[in-house]
C-alpha cells in the first residue's frame, strides 16, 4: 500500500513538473524544472529496480543536460515570446491522442506480472546465462557489454558523430571563418570573484573525478559504467571550468586532448573486436582474449566500458567548450 | 526494536524539517527568506533521514556510503545556496530590511 | 499492484503528450527541444515499466535472491538516454547557428525572414 502510494505521488510530481517547463515563459525557469524532471525520472526508474538507467538519468540527464541548455541560452536567449497562433487546434490533437494511447494501455500486460511477453524470450536467457559465461554480478552490464556488444559499439559511433557535428557548427567563429579553436575574448569569465564556491569546487573536483573512475570500474559488480563515468568525470571538468573561466580551462585540458579523447575511445572499442578477430574468432568476441574465456570476458568488458566512459566525457566536453567559447552574437 | 523507534523518530523529525522547509520556500515573501527556509531541507533534513537510515543499515559499507553522501550534501548546499545569494546581490535584487507589508500604499 | 501499473501507463501518455504539445504549440526553438526530451523521457519510462517483474529486484546478482527484473529494456533505455542527450546537443548548436543567422529563434519569425 505505502509503496503504491508512494509510487503515484512520484508519478503526479512528474506530471506537474511537466505541465510547469511547458507553461513557464522563461525559458531559464523551463531549463531549471527539466533538471527536477530528469532528476524525478531517475526516483522512478529506482522504484522500477533500473539501477544503471536511474544513475544514467540522474548523471546525465539531470547534470550534463542542464549544464548545455543553459550554455545554449547564453547565446540566444533566456526569455520566450510566447503565444502561438494553433494553439486550440494542437489543444484538441493532443487531448485526442492522449485518449487513444490510454485506450490502448489497457491492452498492455498487467502491471509486474512475470508472464509477460516481454520476459519469455531472451531476458531469461541472459539472466540464466550470465554467471555462467561471464560471470560478473550486474547482469546489465554482461548484456551491454558483451551480450549486445555491437549494439553498443553502435551507440558509441552515435555519440561520436554527434560530438563532431557540434563541433563543425560551432568551431567555426561567427564570422564564418574557421579558426583554430580558442577560447572567447570576453575578459570576465569564470567565478573569480566568488571566494566560497571557488574554494569549496576545487576542494571537490578530485572527489568527484575519483568517483567517476570508481563508477566507471565498479560497472562490473554494482550499477555504473562507462556512459554514467563518461558524464561524472565530465561534470568535474565543467565545474572546474565554470569556478576558473573557460580560458583556464582550455589551458588545462586542451582541445586537442579531447579530440584525442573522443576519437579513442571509440578506437579502443573497435580495436578490441579487430583484435578478438585476429585471434581468431568472431568480431567482439572477447571469449579468446584470454586464456580462460571467463577472463577474456572480464577484460574485453573492461576495456570496452573504458572505451565507452573516455568518447563520453570527450564529446560532452567538446559540445560544452563549443558552447562556452562562442561569443555571443 | 531500540533501533527502528530511533529510526522512525528521526525520520519522522527529518520530514517534518523538509516540509517546514519547502512550506517557507512556498510562503516567504522574497529571494533571500525563501532561500533560509529552504536551506533547511538541505541540513536538518538531510541530517536526520540519513541519520535515520544509517540506523537501519547498521553497520555495514551502506552505512559509510551514506555517511559520505551526507559529507558531500553539507558540503555542497551551503555553497550553492551562497552562490545564489551572490548571484542574487550582484543582479541587483536587494534584500528588504523591516517588516514586508502586503501592499505598499503610496505615501 | 492494479492501480499502480494503470498509473504508470497513465502518466507515460500523460507526459507524452505534454511534450508533444511543446514541440508542437511553441513558436520557440529551444522550447521544442525541451518538450522532445520530456517526450523521450516519457517513453523511457513505458520502456523501464514494462521490464518490472513483481516481487523481482534490480537484475545485479546477489545471494540469496533468485526473482529479478528482466535486464534487457534496461540496456535498451540506458544508450538511448545517451543518444537522447547527443541529439539535443546536436540540435541546441543548430539553434545557436539559427539565431546567428536570422537573429530570432521564434519559429513565426524565422520563416518571415526566409520568406523575404
Amino acid at each position: 500500500m505505502i509503496i503504491i502510494l508512494f509510487g503515484v505521488f512520484l508519478l503526479a510530481l512528474l506530471v506537474i513538473t511537466a505541465l510547469a517547463i511547458v507553461r513557464t515563459d522563461s525559458l531559464f525557469a523551463a531549463v531549471i524544472l527539466t533538471g527536477i524532471f530528469s532528476l524525478l525520472m531517475a526516483a522512478n526508474f529506482f522504484l522500477l529496480d533500473a539501477a544503471d538507467v536511474a544513475l544514467t538519468e540522474a548523471a546525465i540527464g539531470a547534470g550534463i543536460s542542464t549544464v548545455l541548455f543553459l550554455g545554449a541560452l547564453a547565446l540566444t536567449g533566456e526569455q520566450e515570446r510566447g503565444g502561438s497562433k494553433s494553439r486550440l487546434l494542437a489543444l484538441g490533437v493532443v487531448t485526442v491522442t492522449t485518449l487513444i494511447v490510454i485506450y490502448a494501455t489497457f491492452d498492455k500486460p498487467r502491471f509486474g506480472d512475470p508472464d509477460a511477453p516481454v520476459h519469455q524470450h531472451v531476458g531469461p536467457w541472459y539472466l540464466e546465462k550470465t554467471p555462467e559465461l561471464i560471470d560478473i554480478p550486474n547482469a546489465v552490464t554482461a548484456v551491454l557489454a558483451s551480450f549486445r556488444g555491437y549494439d553498443t559499439l553502435g551507440e558509441v559511433f552515435v555519440v561520436f558523430t554527434a560530438g563532431i557535428g557540434v563541433l563543425f557548427l560551432l568551431s567555426a567563429r561567427p564570422a564564418g571563418r574557421p579558426e583554430d579553436f580558442q577560447a572567447s575574448k570576453v575578459p570576465h569569465q569564470g567565478l573569480r570573484h566568488y571566494l566560497v564556491p571557488r574554494v569549496v569546487g576545487r576542494m571537490l573536483i578530485p572527489f568527484i573525478f575519483l568517483f567517476g573512475l570508481y563508477v566507471q570500474f565498479h560497472g562490473d559488480y554494482g550499477p555504473g559504467g562507462g556512459f554514467q563515468a563518461g558524464a561524472i568525470v565530465a561534470a568535474s571538468i565543467i565545474l572546474y571550468a565554470l569556478l576558473e573561466g573557460e580560458a583556464q580551462a582550455l589551458r588545462a585540458l586542451p582541445m586537442r586532448v579531447l579530440k584525442w579523447l573522443v576519437a579513442g575511445g571509440a578506437l579502443l572499442y573497435g580495436a578490441v573486436g579487430v583484435a578478438s578477430m585476429l585471434l581468431g574468432s568472431n568480431f567482439l568476441d572477447y571469449s579468446v582474449l584470454a586464456s580462460d574465456p571467463i577472463a577474456g570476458q572480464h577484460i574485453g568488458i573492461i576495456l570496452i566500458e573504458l572505451g565507452v566512459g573516455i568518447t563520453v566525457t570527450g564529446v560532452l566536453l567538446c559540445v560544452f567548450h563549443a558552447f562556452a567559447a562562442r561569443d555571443k552574437v | 526494536m531500540i533501533i527502528d523507534i530511533l529510526s522512525w523518530v528521526l525520520l519522522s523529525l527529518g520530514g517534518a524539517f523538509v516540509f517546514i522547509g519547502g512550506l517557507g520556500a512556498l510562503r516567504m515573501p522574497n529571494l533571500y527568506t525563501r532561500m533560509h527556509a529552504a536551506s533547511l531541507t538541505d541540513t536538518m533534513g538531510a541530517v536526520l533521514i540519513l541519520g535515520g537510515i544509517m540506523l537501519q543499515a547498521g553497520l555495514t559499507l551502506a552505512t559509510i556510503k551514506l555517511a559520505a553522501i551526507l559529507l558531500f550534501l553539507l558540503l555542497t548546499s551551503p555553497t550553492a545556496s551562497n552562490a545564489l545569494a551572490s548571484a542574487a546581490i550582484l543582479s541587483g535584487l536587494q534584500p528588504k530590511e523591516g517588516p514586508v507589508r502586503p501592499r505598499e500604499k503610496a505615501e | 499492484m492494479e492501480l499502480l501499473g494503470l498509473a504508470y501507463y497513465w502518466v507515460f501518455a500523460i507526459v507524452l503528450m505534454i511534450g508533444f504539445y511543446a514541440v508542437i504549440a511553441k513558436p520557440n526553438l529551444i522550447k521544442k527541444l525541451i518538450g522532445l526530451s520530456i517526450f523521450q523521457a516519457a517513453v523511457f519510462l513505458l520502456y523501464i515499466t514494462m521490464g518490472k517483474v513483481e516481487g523481482g529486484t534490480a537484475p545485479i546478482f546477489q545471494d540469496g535472491i533468485s526473482l529479478y527484473s528482466n535486464p534487457l529494456p534496461q540496456v535498451l533505455i540506458l544508450t538511448a538516454i545517451v543518444v537522447g542527450i547527443s541529439t539535443t546537443a546536436l540540435g541546441l548548436g543548430i539553434v545557436v547557428r539559427i539565431k546567428e543567422e536570422y537573429g530570432s529563434i521564434e519559429e513565426d519569425e524565422i520563416q518571415e525572414r526566409d520568406r523575404q
